[in-house]
């Protein structure tokens, strides 16, 4: 076993502890991620920063000797990647599976490192990690160069907006520390780089088992001028003292309103700084005012700059909610609602187009429709794929149009106005990180048309409440008939009617589309914006449409004002709209003649609390039109 | 231009942490145990709504076997922050008399995690703020800022959501909750700094003074009330002793200690050579214990 150095404090702590605090009140915080393939040694990296920087304990050290003996990969010497082992699960399987963040301070600087494993599947996590880092390492192994990998880890970083980058060329004591291969790779990654306009990398050759160039300068690299790494990260510029310089932005989280006297904004200022008096803007309304105070529990303050928490209060009584941002008044973020974005897709569940998601940036979260991608990138060779959908860890070029302009700047400006999510609406998982690259429409002066004769305006001429009654259940389940027979007496009743199905809608406004899931998933999509507008016009609309997938139902019920979808079930098994088969479909899929049929070759998702069931095999359709459209009015409520 | 210090930054995103939570959560609520950490939040809490008080109640899950000190700074510190205080106790643990001394690790599962969850369900709260930090232990590394649990609880490694920027996703289906921890990216010694630079009061069992102890496998207990029960002929020793973390008293080892001030105190905690976790009596498991605990729902 290699001699074991922990823990070993500096002396001014034991001499004066109040000096010492002073100095690291001062320090500066660095976030950083660190990247490398399997067996380039990064977890051996980080456990070495840890240990160099003093922040492994005796107890600690001694569960390490143990534990290297044991499952160790070094022999008899510590095997540190055993230091940065999380899970237990991984701990077996000896690989990382997810970003895990680490902490070490030197005299100058607090470091959290987000540690991100390098397998090909793990696109998700190494993103998520780099997302919040003002620098990255890359790790290569120098008897193997720059690999495929190499180059994905740096495509990456360059993605997220990483403008510092170090080249970590470990294992150099393998090579025999051979500068001529040290330069190749070195070469061969600036080339690499410069193919994708990545910013230019520190290189640094170093053993970061044995410790060279790691926080002490190596013999073995006479020839190497440039500072080791930890020099390298106590120095260089940080993010967020360069924010400070950009015009003033802050995304509003919270209203602050304790009583009628006080009105304050609350937010992480993202930009800039702000000072008492300057002249500011909200977005997206455009209104200016002044700053009046910024104000904490240890006083107001001067000033306050990017990277601060803080509550504003301005001069004026002026509209402005979370999500808003308030900017300096000469250089407000745009608004826009349809964006060039890329994403990258993060769920087990694929990028299903139309689908219905939330979008979340900065404190605002509007619905966003994904269109289908423009292409995939494939990470490994940069090379742009025809896709028709995103899997897991798949990176796309997107348009996204959302519900409502929101205030943004392009993602290479601003991390915090350009970056966003994407929670799937059903699941609630975050399913995608994207980043703006432009405004497809400005809109920054834009305003809905003020439209005078309103929905209720058009409700009230035909004295009804609109309601869009939503049939849905497998081929055959008697949908179109039953809403046939509700229309009918709908319109006995003087209500004004009008009744969606395939036949109006798949042979004119849809025949572009197909069968397949995307496809069908834009189909009910279009559906239900048409309803939408119809309802908008005051009608009662009745659809007939399988739509199989809780999902987009659930997204046009969203479309609608609380309570005017109503979903109904026409609820007849499999086997009895089999048996009567009134098409001929059902026998046609089962012979293989139709792809993608429903019940057969694709998924019926039967609603979970249906505002109407009707079961078919208990009742005739006229019983059932009648019992839905007593449903239907005696919920009714005259607008007269 | 005013230069931001590793704290200033920490503070800035723990207060962005409070904040989204108390705008997308219906019923936060801050679980607060009395230690240094939970001081700390507290303090950011006042810090993020100023002027309003914090906008959610604060819970403390009590095991009725605390230290009388930290009953007290607990009701001074709910009052000085304008903010309602929850205080739940198992009942099932009171009517059984579960306590420390007969009945091991179900003390802990009955009175804290059981208690938790039953709190938890009983106030129907959706989010909870809790003041675990990634640097305590191995597990913890991956832990993220927003924690998910289904609503039986339990923490599905697999099932907790990327974290990027500064973009938090709180969504989550009926039953579910979130526990969030705004103090991830402290250190112990961020804590400590931030104590000293700030000011907040904690509880006095953190700075060395002489109380009476016994020695019990190897852990310096102190004999805080009556209720200790003592071997025949075991008589307390007046020792000076100081607590690194806090928790029941009959499970909270005690380091012997001259160190009666702030400074003192980081200076011995920064003299020692042992992790902050060995004084819990409460981790001498397996080296997975923490992780094992969180995934039944302890914190």
């Amino acid at each position: 076993m290699a001699t074991a150095r922990s823990y070993q404090p500096d002396a001014l702590i034991a001499a004066d502890i109040d000096a010492y605090l002073a100095e690291q009140a001062n320090k500066s915080l660095l976030r950083f991620l660190t990247c490398g393939s399997v067996d380039d040694g990064k977890s051996t990296l980080i456990g070495r920063m840890l240990y160099d920087a003093r922040t492994v304990f005796d107890d600690q050290l001694s569960q390490l000797e143990a534990d290297s003996r044991r499952v160790g990969t070094q022999g008899q010497n510590l095997d540190f990647a055993l230091l940065v082992d999380g899970l237990s699960a991984e701990r077996e399987q000896g690989i990382t599976i997810d970003v895990a963040y680490r902490f070490f301070a030197t005299a100058r600087r607090k470091f959290i490192v987000a540690d991100t494993p390098g397998h090909e599947q793990y696109t998700r996590n190494m993103v998520t990690g780099a997302s919040t880092a003002d620098l990255a390492v890359i790790l290569v192994d120098a008897r193997k160069g720059v690999l495929t990998q190499t180059r994905r880890h740096g495509f990456l970083v360059n993605l997220l907006g990483i403008r510092r980058i170090v080249l970590a060329v470990n294992k150099m004591d393998l090579i025999g520390w051979d500068r001529a291969a040290y330069d190749r790779i070195v070469a061969d990654f600036a080339a690499f780089g410069r193919s994708i306009g990545m910013a230019e990398a520190v290189a640094i050759p170093m053993a970061a088992l044995g410790g060279d160039n790691i926080a002490a300068r190596s013999d073995h690299t006479p020839w190497f001028a440039g500072p080791t790494l930890i020099e390298h990260l106590e120095t260089v510029e940080i993010d967020a003292d360069s924010d400070a310089a950009r015009p003033f932005a802050m995304p509003v989280q919270w209203v602050n309103r304790p009583n009628l006297d006080f009105r304050g904004f609350s937010g992480l200022i993202t930009a800039g700084t702000v000072r008492p008096g300057d002249r500011i803007r909200t977005v997206p309304s455009g209104r200016v005012s002044h700053v009046e105070r910024i104000v904490t529990l240890d006083g107001d303050l001067e000033e306050a700059v990017a990277g601060q928490s803080v509550t504003l209060t301005l001069a004026d009584e002026i509209d402005c909610s979370r999500g808003d941002v308030i900017a300096a008044a000469d250089s407000p973020p745009e608004v826009a609602d349809q964006f060039a974005t890329t994403l990258v897709w993060m769920d087990d569940e694929p990028l299903q187009p139309g689908r219905g998601y939330w979008l979340k940036s900065g404190a605002t979260s509007a619905t966003a429709s994904v269109r289908a991608p423009d292409h995939a990138i494939d990470v490994n060779t940069l090379a742009e794929l025809p896709a028709k959908a995103l899997g897991l860890n798949d990176i796309g070029v997107v348009e996204i149009h959302l519900d409502r302009p929101i205030p943004f700047a392009p993602y290479a400006e601003s991390r915090d106005l350009g970056g966003f999510i994407l929670v799937d609406k059903l699941t609630n998982k975050t399913v995608a990180a994207g980043m703006i690259s432009r405004a497809l429409r400005r809109s920054r002066n834009v305003h809905w048309q003020a439209i005078e004769i309103t929905r209720e305006a058009h409700a009230a001429q035909k004295h009804q409440t609109p309601r869009l009654l939503w049939f849905t259940g497998l081929s055959g389940s008697g949908k179109s008939t039953i809403a046939n027979l509700v229309e009918k007496r709908l319109h006995m009743l003087g209500k004004h009617s009008f009744l969606l199905d395939g036949d109006n809608i798949r042979h004119g406004l849809n025949r572009d589309l197909g069968f397949s899931d995307a496809d069908r998933v834009e189909n009910i999509r279009r559906v239900g914006e048409v309803a939408r507008l119809m309802t908008d016009a005051g009608l009662i609309v009745l659809t007939a449409f399988i739509s199989p997938f809780r999902a987009e139902r659930e997204l046009v019920r969203g479309l609608l004002p609380e309570g005017e979808f109503v979903e109904i079930f026409i609820d007849t098994p499999l086997e009895v709209a089999e048996a009567r088969d009134t098409k001929g479909l059902y026998a046609k899929a089962r012979a293989g003649e139709i792809a993608n049929f429903t019940g057969i070759s694709s998924p019926y998702e039967p609603p979970e609390h249906p505002d109407i069931r009707i079961d078919t095999t208990r009742m005739s359709p006229e019983d059932a039109a009648e019992l839905i459209v007593d449903r239907v009015i005696g919920a009714w409520t005259p607008v007269i | 231009m005013p230069h931001l210090t590793h704290l200033d930054r920490l503070e800035a995103e723990s207060i962005h942490i409070l904040r989204e939570v108390a705008a997308e959560a219906e019923r936060p609520v801050m679980l607060y145990s009395i230690g240094k950490d939970s001081a700390v939040m507290l303090h950011l809490a006042r810090k993020a709504f100023f002027p309003a008080p914090p906008p959610f109640p604060l819970l403390h899950v009590d095991t009725t076997w605390k230290f009388r000190a930290m009953y007290e700074l607990r009701d001074r510190a709910a009052a000085a922050a304008g903010m309602e205080l929850l205080v739940w106790k198992n009942p099932e643990a009171e009517a059984r008399g579960i306590n420390p001394f007969d009945h091991g690790s179900l003390h802990t599962d009955l009175w804290k995690t059981e208690g938790l969850k039953q709190a938890l369900d009983h106030y129907r709260f959706d989010a909870a703020f809790g003041g675990a930090r990634r640097d305590e232990e191995k597990s913890r590394a991956k832990e993220r800022v927003f924690s998910f649990r289904t609503a039986q609880h339990r923490w599905d490694p697999k099932a907790q959501r990327p974290e990027l920027w500064r973009l938090y996703n709180a969504r989550k289906a009926k039953g579910e909750s979130i526990r969030v921890f705004p103090l991830s990216n402290w250190t112990e010694l961020d804590i400590w700094q931030y104590i000293a630079r700030e000011g907040i009061e904690i509880v006095p069992l953190y700075f060395a003074a002489p109380r009476p102890t016994v020695e019990r496998d190897g852990l310096i207990l102190m004999v805080d009330d009556d209720r200790f029960r003592l071997a025949p002929g075991e008589v307390p020793v007046e020792r000076s002793i100081r607590f690194r973390t806090l928790g029941c008293y009959p499970l909270t080892g005690a380091v012997e200690s001259e160190a009666a001030t702030l400074s003192e105190v980081v200076q011995e905690m920064l003299l020692t050579t042992t992790s902050e976790r060995q004084g819990r009596a409460i981790d001498h498991d397996a080296a997975a214990s923490m992780e094992k605990k969180k995934v039944e729902g302890y914190f």
